[in-house]
């Protein structure tokens, strides 16, 4: 075992990773114990699972409730600091001295700006599975993920940018307006996709789309139609209406050569930089290619026109009939006429020549001159005759649709390529065919057959290939196969190429070798400064979209020249797609409803050639929205900016980026948690496929008064209200054919019953609930009366049964379950719902993070490798774990640890303590005093809590009316950061000097609200709370008009008492840095030796004279630990231990005091000694039951668990000769009069077991159980006992196993298996009896230091789930036995834990006491001596010289019972006056 | 566990039952209360260990005076109950609901206690 080391000049900083409860805790326990702690998150919110539960058991607390203040005060904790969305990625450095290195995904969000409103919430279009309800519903991309979420800053949940965003050439933000149309918000879509393209109709109708290409909807059936949606968009504005926004003139005009997509585009980006831009065309209009190439069928001239009038609006001037050349040339703008850069975009516009025989005859025409004709001057070449279309393009295309349209009488289309390798759109292929154009593939033109100088036919051979093995295009051909076709005219439409005779050498402008301009691929800069290039004249011909976006990209050039800038510097680059499998996308359902892409309605397709109208007619609204409802969000945020326009904040950040940064630490915990085991794996369960199945998690949420049905329980898949609900128990866990994990985790059974007592109480009508389990583990405190009462009172019916199938009942959601009873009966049941009792395992993060910092853990479990010794230690000295992933524990075993983990860290860095924290300044108190009262009154609607019964905004009203209320307001979450910020700011504007809180319990929340108005000023105590939920929509949830008139009756009672209270000042005391430990086991040691080795004193008080306690009895481990080594080291360190003092043969007998200052007195054999300490723990122990039944005491051969272990640590003869050995479990516990789990004994046997079949391998070993409880990983010593043939018979209470001596003398233990229904019976030579731990007898210590015990005699601690060593009276901890059955590793993290809280106090400084307290106006005083009889803490004292009673603060437990008895009136009780109480209860009464 | 109880029940939060005066009960009387209750610890498990003792004497006290003025004495009891029996809690707030509502109002209500006899002729007044 390690020894205890305390690092050299530690960091006095700790990172705490993974900020579910555990996390919380140990962060909040080493921030009050002076370390500033790094709170590592890798959500956006710190809260983890808990957060998500809906109660908690055994208490059936509501789990936010509890948790939220913790939550609270962390996030709100001046040694905290949160980091969220981050990872550790790296750590270097030596125990005390780490540097850790954290990413930190960016939020997007700019936490000092975001006010927590949800404005951009409601903004956002984009719906994605709400991470926090499991996905049962939808949240934004823009989230929180939990309303009371600490930090509550919103975030923005961003993956790579989708598919189609990279696959557009422009980067058309296609995710965004497809979201914006789904969301009905044409105007705001339309102005997203015009931010990068000024021609949205037109390209909405004409561009073949390659967003859609790379659509991943096509993965579940069709891709979204994202072209067409966007020509919808374009399509619902009136486009003369269209503003047109403002912006600054810039100097310098810019000229722009060519009005196509490139030019116009060019010219629209820098119109909106507010440059002159001015378009030189040759053409009489403006369009280029798309006005005077695509044909009107496509797209109709005035939806062209419309955006380039948009255009002219903004300030683009054209000249038409304008070509460059000379006398106009490139360099004359530049040098002549003022220009001071130019764009050229004049595109591809002649059509490349094919060389072939006879290409010069009558009646050969070219593709692009034959398109511009027909289009600008309506020459028709065709009419009534034969036409061949050579090529395979889309321009070929249009060419045969042109022709058909022009009358030609028949119309061939010849191209080289095959049907599937045409570079035409399918689409335009399959249009032409409906138009009668006759397709012939796999043809090369061989030579044109001419008579007279006229067309008469081609003769044609035939392709061998088109495109050679790089996928080049290289055709071949079979030279002798031909045919021929008569024909009247021929159209060549093969390509295009640039036409660049106006270039004139003093132009300067470089060309390429395939006579392309040559410009830089990233700024588009030619050889001439100042000049630009883009689009087809420099690509070579190519979609009209990427003309647009290198317009776009050449503007920004000419910006940056213009501006004198670098054209590259920071430049960003567009992005291009990038593989499927790299890519980071949201998920595909793939099981998810198939739905249809919408179909394009189009005109009658025997219309189509009968004009150039249109043809398609665009979709409808209803059409479009649908459509884009389809989209999958692939990048979560689609980028829409809806958010940007929403928050009046100015907070969200979309171009923020990931922050890497070291931290410098002394020590690190690890409380990374764990993830649910995913079912889906689980096939036999269907959860996949079937909607009557849910996980546990699930369920949790749909209890969930803040899930997505409100609490309602009902099914998600139909919202049916179940009747008849299962829970399945062990899926993920104790299970090898599944999935991997062998071990329990511990908590399942527990939360299954808490589940099904909750449904049971959510249900309106009478609900079945059915338990299938294997072994009931109920080991926890007070959790076996918990399944008692689920049975008895509840009625939920437990089943023992593994059930193998389930199989869908047809015609509803229902699920039918096959099982085997105990006996081998085979049973039918259908359920409404099935419910998989998940189990808990280490999510991939938190093995990377183990994997990151070099922390081993069990490859069998996947969960941290630490020693029962050290149970909190990792591998790595200065790294520790707590919670789930150290093994698998319920919540307050999770919060022992983290309050140990703490001690261990605070133990290295003991010499740190208080160097790194930071000091709060607050602002000086405002003096109140004879002020007229100011109250504020802060209405909660506790999300639905308040809200859904009482009318809120109702009493709000109603507090505004009442005397002294000058402000009142309602909050969805009043406990919320958010709000607190809004309190804090109403007391500044409106000068409050009273704040009323009405929502929820004080208990729970007032501390906060103190804190808060004491931020500003107002002295805590002038505030107060009435409790409008738990006394009034909760429990009058059916009356609600009765409810608010109660709620009405309770804040004006509020009210009238807050205006009579006065500021509280509580006074500071010293704290006596010791502790006293009373009990000197493996608990009471382990307490002294932390807060020892933290630096702070530790008097160890045992009654017996020797330390060591029950531990002395643990021989036995079968994985090999040294308890007797242990044991010995450990007292010889206690031993000589400086900061140690032990007490032997003692016991407390007198206490008093408050925490910092309590005074004990000891009973020593030496006589009685004065102990001034701060804190006290208590670890008094427990011992084992003397069994009365079973024959224990009458037979040699019958043991207790612990003499058993003596024999088998000798290696005593017995053992060597038996035949057969038998265990009993439960002997004395779960019984009537101790309803209690021993929680040691199960694990116990079976570790005896395995080391008597080591001893003696023949030997018969049986344990004879009732529920087999090795809990966490305990239960792979369950499977290896079994592995050796240790054989497990099942008993019940009522038939517990009958132990008679037979006549021989020997030992026959009868027991009835219920897999046999028959009797067994066995002649044990070695009978064990697990016998209950009870607690040593406490009533004394108990009575003396006033603490809780429950009816078994154990301790009770403050909250059974947050506050497990805790007592109610602060300063007071406990640990070990005392507190209630547990094997040694957890005795020892409950010791540590113990060490871990005393810590908080011993830290301090100073502690505050007095506030609420009693005191005595000695002029009222007659020394009656009443008051000194009355207290019962003997608080009061005659002081002689001022002839009165006096009562010290600091003592004063604050009870009143002094007051109330004083015959004078002459004490009061601070805060609980005669005045305030009375007032408070006229105002109640009157109502 | 939101165990539903009548609507009427006030709750007035003190720090102990010991704090409880006899000023105090005549007090919600005064204000308006048909019946008032003392809910404290249970005996023997007083956070500071006497006060439920030191309340239910006062409020016995009360009670024998009420009887010797006229008033129904059933108006005032003092109950003990821990913080885990939230059904018994519930249950004692509708038995003194429902004892308010049978003895109706207060006769320190003169006017509403008139209206109501006027209302309730099978109910004669006890002085």
């Amino acid at each position: 075992m390690a020894k205890k080391v305390q690092a050299k000049n530690p960091v006095g900083k700790v990172m705490v990773v993974g900020a579910g409860i555990a996390g919380v805790q140990a962060a909040l326990d080493l921030a009050n114990a002076g370390f500033y702690v790094h709170l590592v998150e890798k959500k956006s919110a710190i809260g983890g699972v808990m957060a998500q539960l809906d109660k908690t058991f055994p208490t059936n607390d509501c789990s936010m409730c509890i948790i939220s203040p913790k939550l609270v005060e962390c996030g709100r904790h001046l040694n905290i600091e949160i980091s969220t969305l981050s990872e550790v990625t790296g750590i270097s450095g030596e125990p005390g001295n780490f540097k850790v290195t954290v990413e930190q995904e960016p939020r997007f969000i700019d936490p000092a700006k975001c006010t927590g409103c949800g404005a951009c919430t409601e903004a956002c279009p984009v719906g994605v599975p709400n991470e926090f309800n499991i996905g049962l519903n939808e949240a934004q991309a823009i989230y929180r993920l939990y309303p009371q979420a600490i930090p509550a800053t919103f975030a923005i949940k961003k993956y790579d940018r989708a598919p189609c965003v990279r696959a557009c050439p422009a980067n058309l933000t296609a995710q965004g307006y497809v979201q914006l149309i789904k969301a009905k918000k044409y105007p705001e879509a339309l102005a997203l996709i015009m931010d990068r393209l000024p021609l949205p109709g037109t390209i909405g109708r004409i561009c073949p789309h390659p967003c859609e290409t790379d659509c991943r909807r096509q993965e579940m059936d069709e891709p979204i139609a994202i072209c067409n949606l966007k020509r919808f968009v374009a399509d619902q504005v009136d486009w003369k209406a269209l503003p047109v926004p403002e912006v600054e003139k810039q100097a310098g005009a810019v000229a722009i050569v060519g009005a196509g997509p490139s030019g116009l585009s060019c010219a629209y980006h820098l119109a909106l930089k507010g440059y002159k831009a001015v378009i030189f065309e040759a053409a009489p209009e403006a369009g280029g290619w798309l006005r005077y190439g695509i044909p009107e069928y496509r797209l109709p001239r005035k939806v062209l026109q419309q955006e380039v009038d948009y255009l002219k609006r903004l300030g683009v001037e054209f000249r038409f009939k304008t070509p460059i050349g000379p006398g106009l040339t490139v360099n004359d703008l530049l040098t002549r006429d003022g220009f001071r850069a130019v764009f050229l975009g004049v595109g591809c516009q002649d059509s490349i020549r094919l060389p072939v025989p006879g290409a010069d005859a009558q009646g050969v025409l070219w593709g692009v001159e034959y398109l511009k004709e027909a289009s600008s001057t309506g020459a028709n070449p065709v009419k009534g005759k034969r036409t061949l279309v050579i090529g395979g393009g889309n321009v070929a295309m249009d060419v045969a649709r042109t022709a058909r349209r022009q009358g030609a009488s028949q119309v061939t289309l010849i191209c080289l390529e095959s049907r599937e390798e045409m570079p035409a759109s399918p689409w335009e292929v399959e249009e032409a065919e409906h138009e009668g154009v006759e397709i012939v593939t796999r043809w090369g033109v061989k030579q044109i057959i001419a008579a007279g100088g006229k067309v008469t036919g081609i003769e044609m051979k035939a392709v061998e290939r088109v495109f050679d093995e790089q996928g080049r295009f290289s055709p071949t051909y079979f030279e002798n196969q031909t045919t021929t076709r008569d024909t009247d005219v021929v159209i060549m439409s093969i390509g295009q190429k640039a036409n660049l005779q106006f270039l004139t050498p003093a132009d300067g402008v470089e060309l390429t070798p395939r006579g392309l301009i040559k410009s830089d691929p990233e700024t588009l800069a030619t050889s001439r400064e100042g000049v630009f290039a883009g689009g087809d004249v420099v690509s070579g011909p190519y979609i009209a979209i990427a003309a647009v976006a290198a317009g776009r990209e050449a503007a920004l050039s000419v910006d940056r020249h213009l501006n004198g800038q670098d054209l590259k510097a920071d430049r960003e680059a567009p992005l291009r797609p990038i593989p499927k499998e790299e890519g980071h996308w949201s998920e595909i359902q793939k099981d998810a409803e198939k739905l249809p892409r919408a179909l394009m309605p189009h005109t009658p397709v025997e219309e189509w050639i009968k004009s150039f109208k249109e043809i398609n007619l665009g979709y409808s609204e209803e059409e479009a929205v649908a459509e884009a409802a389809r989209c999958i969000n692939c990048g979560v945020c689609s980028e829409c900016l809806q958010c940007v326009v929403a928050c009046q904040a100015g907070a969200v950040m979309h171009d923020q980026g990931p922050r890497k940064t070291e931290l410098n630490v002394g020590a690190l915990v690890l409380a990374p948690g764990f993830q649910a085991y995913d079912p889906t794996k689980y096939s036999a369960y269907h959860y996949a496929n079937y909607p009557g199945v849910v996980t546990s998690m699930e369920f949790e949420r749909i209890l969930s008064a803040s899930g997505p049905f409100a609490g309602h329980l009902i099914r998600p898949s139909d919202h049916l209200e179940p009747k008849k609900i299962a829970w399945l128990q062990c899926v993920g866990s104790r299970d090898l054919h599944h999935c991997d994990n062998s071990y329990c985790s511990s908590v399942c059974c527990m939360y299954a019953i808490k589940q099904a007592v909750i449904a049971k109480e959510h249900s309106k009508e009478p609900l079945d609930t059915a338990i299938f389990f294997m072994d009931m583990r109920t080991h926890g405190k007070e959790f076996e009366k918990y399944y008692w009462r689920g049975e008895e009172e509840h009625g939920i019916r437990f089943i023992r049964s593994r059930v193998h199938t389930i199989d869908p009942v047809p015609g509803s959601d229902d699920v039918h379950i096959r099982y085997l009873t105990e006996n081998g009966e085979l049973k039918t049941e259908n359920f409404n719902l099935v419910v998989l009792s998940v189990g808990l395992e280490s999510s991939p993060d938190a093995l990377n993070l183990a994997k990151t910092l070099g922390v081993e853990v069990r490859p069998e479990t996947r969960f941290a490798e630490t020693s029962p010794f050290t149970p909190l230690s990792t591998n790595k000295e200065g790294i520790y774990v707590c919670g789930v992933f150290q093994s698998p524990k319920d919540i307050p075993q999770s919060v022992m640890e983290a309050s140990a983990a703490a001690a261990d860290a605070g133990e290295l860095l003991a010499a740190a303590r208080g160097k790194d924290m930071k000091v709060q300044i607050l602002p000086p108190e405002k003096d109140v005093s004879g002020l007229e009262p100011r109250v504020g009154v802060f209405v909660c609607n506790c999300g639905i809590n308040i809200g859904g019964v009482i009318d809120v905004p109702s009493l709000t009203d109603y507090a505004r009316t009442l005397p002294h209320v000058v402000f009142a307001d309602e909050n969805l979450f009043t406990c919320s950061a958010d709000t607190q910020g809004k309190i804090l700011q109403a007391i500044e504007e409106n000068n409050l000097n009273r704040v009323l809180v009405a929502s929820c319990s004080p208990r729970t929340h007032a501390p906060m609200f103190m804190e808060t108005i004491r931020e500003v000023g107002l002295n805590p105590y002038l505030f107060e709370m009435a409790n409008i939920r738990d006394q009034d929509s909760w429990v009058h949830m059916h009356e609600p008009e009765k409810a608010l008139e109660k709620a009405k009756d309770l804040v004006r009672g509020v009210v009238a008492r807050l205006v009579n209270l006065e500021p509280l000042h509580k006074m500071e005391f010293p704290v006596t840095k010791a502790a006293l430990v009373i009990g000197g086991g493996v608990a009471g040691m382990e307490s002294a030796r932390s807060i020892a080795n933290m630096g702070f004193k530790a008097y160890l008080v045992e009654k017996t004279d020797k330390l060591g306690g029950n531990a002395w009895n643990l021989v036995v481990s079968s994985r090999g630990y040294d308890y007797r080594g242990y044991l010995e080291e450990l007292i010889a360190d206690v031993k000589n231990n400086p900061n140690i003092e032990i007490m032997f043969n003692s016991a407390v007998t007198e206490t008093s005091g408050f925490v910092g200052n309590y005074r004990s007195t000891v009973t020593t054999p030496q006589g009685k000694r004065e102990l001034e300490h701060g804190v006290t723990v208590m670890a008094t122990g427990g011992q084992a039951l003397s069994p009365e039944e079973y024959l224990y005491g009458q037979d040699p051969n019958i043991f207790t668990a612990l003499e058993v272990d003596k024999l088998i640590a000798e290696k005593d003869a017995r053992i060597a000769k038996a035949n057969q050995a038998v265990f009993i479990q439960c002997v004395g516990s779960r019984e009537p009069e101790r309803p209690y789990c021993s929680r040691l004994c199960c694990t116990h046997s079976v570790e005896s077991a395995i080391e008597l079949k080591k001893l003696n391998p023949d030997l018969d070993v049986f344990i004879l159980y009732r529920d087999l409880r090795t809990y966490g990983e305990r239960e792979l010593l369950y499977k290896e006992a079994r592995e050796m043939g240790v054989m497990f018979i099942r008993f019940d209470l009522e038939g517990k196993p009958k132990v008679e001596k037979t006549a021989d003398g020997g030992l026959q233990v009868t027991v009835t298996d219920p897999i046999l229904g028959m009797p067994v019976v066995l002649k044990p030579d070695l009978l064990t009896l697990a016998s209950a731990v009870l607690p040593n007898p406490i009533e004394d210590l108990g009575e003396l230091f006033k603490l809780p015990r429950n009816a078994e005699g154990f301790f009770n601690e403050a909250h059974a789930k947050l506050r497990p060593v805790d007592f109610p009276t602060d300063g007071i901890f406990l640990a070990g036995l005392a507190h209630y059955p547990k094997p040694i590793d957890e005795s020892i993290a409950q010791a540590k834990a113990a060490a871990g809280r005393a810590a908080t106090f011993l830290a301090l400084e100073k502690v505050s006491v007095g506030g609420v307290v009693a005191s005595v106006e000695p002029d009222k005083c007659a020394v009656c001596l009443t008051c000194v009889r009355t207290c019962p803490f003997n608080v009061p004292v005659i002081d002689y010289q001022i002839d009165a009673a006096y009562i010290d603060p600091a003592k004063c437990q604050g009870c009143g019972v002094c007051v109330s008895e004083c015959p004078a009136k002459a004490i009061t009780m601070k805060h609980y006056t005669d005045i305030q109480i009375i007032a408070q209860e006229t105002a109640l009464a009157a109502g | 566990m939101r165990l539903q109880y009548p609507p009427e029940i006030k709750i007035i939060m003190i720090p102990c039952t010991g704090r409880v005066d006899i000023l105090h009960l005549l007090k919600a009387f005064e204000g308006g209360a048909d019946a008032v209750f003392v809910a404290g610890c249970l005996e023997g498990e007083c956070h500071y260990l006497m006060g439920n003792i030191r309340a239910r004497k006062r409020v016995n006290k009360l009670k024998k005076d009420f009887t010797e003025i006229g008033m129904e004495p059933e108006r005032l009891e003092m109950f003990n109950l821990s913080s885990s029996e939230g059904p018994r809690f519930a249950a004692i707030a509708k038995e003194m609901s429902e004892r308010a509502f049978k003895l109706g109002p207060s006769p320190i209500k003169h006017e509403a206690r008139a209206a109501w006899l006027a209302e309730h002729p099978e109910v004669k007044e006890a002085s």
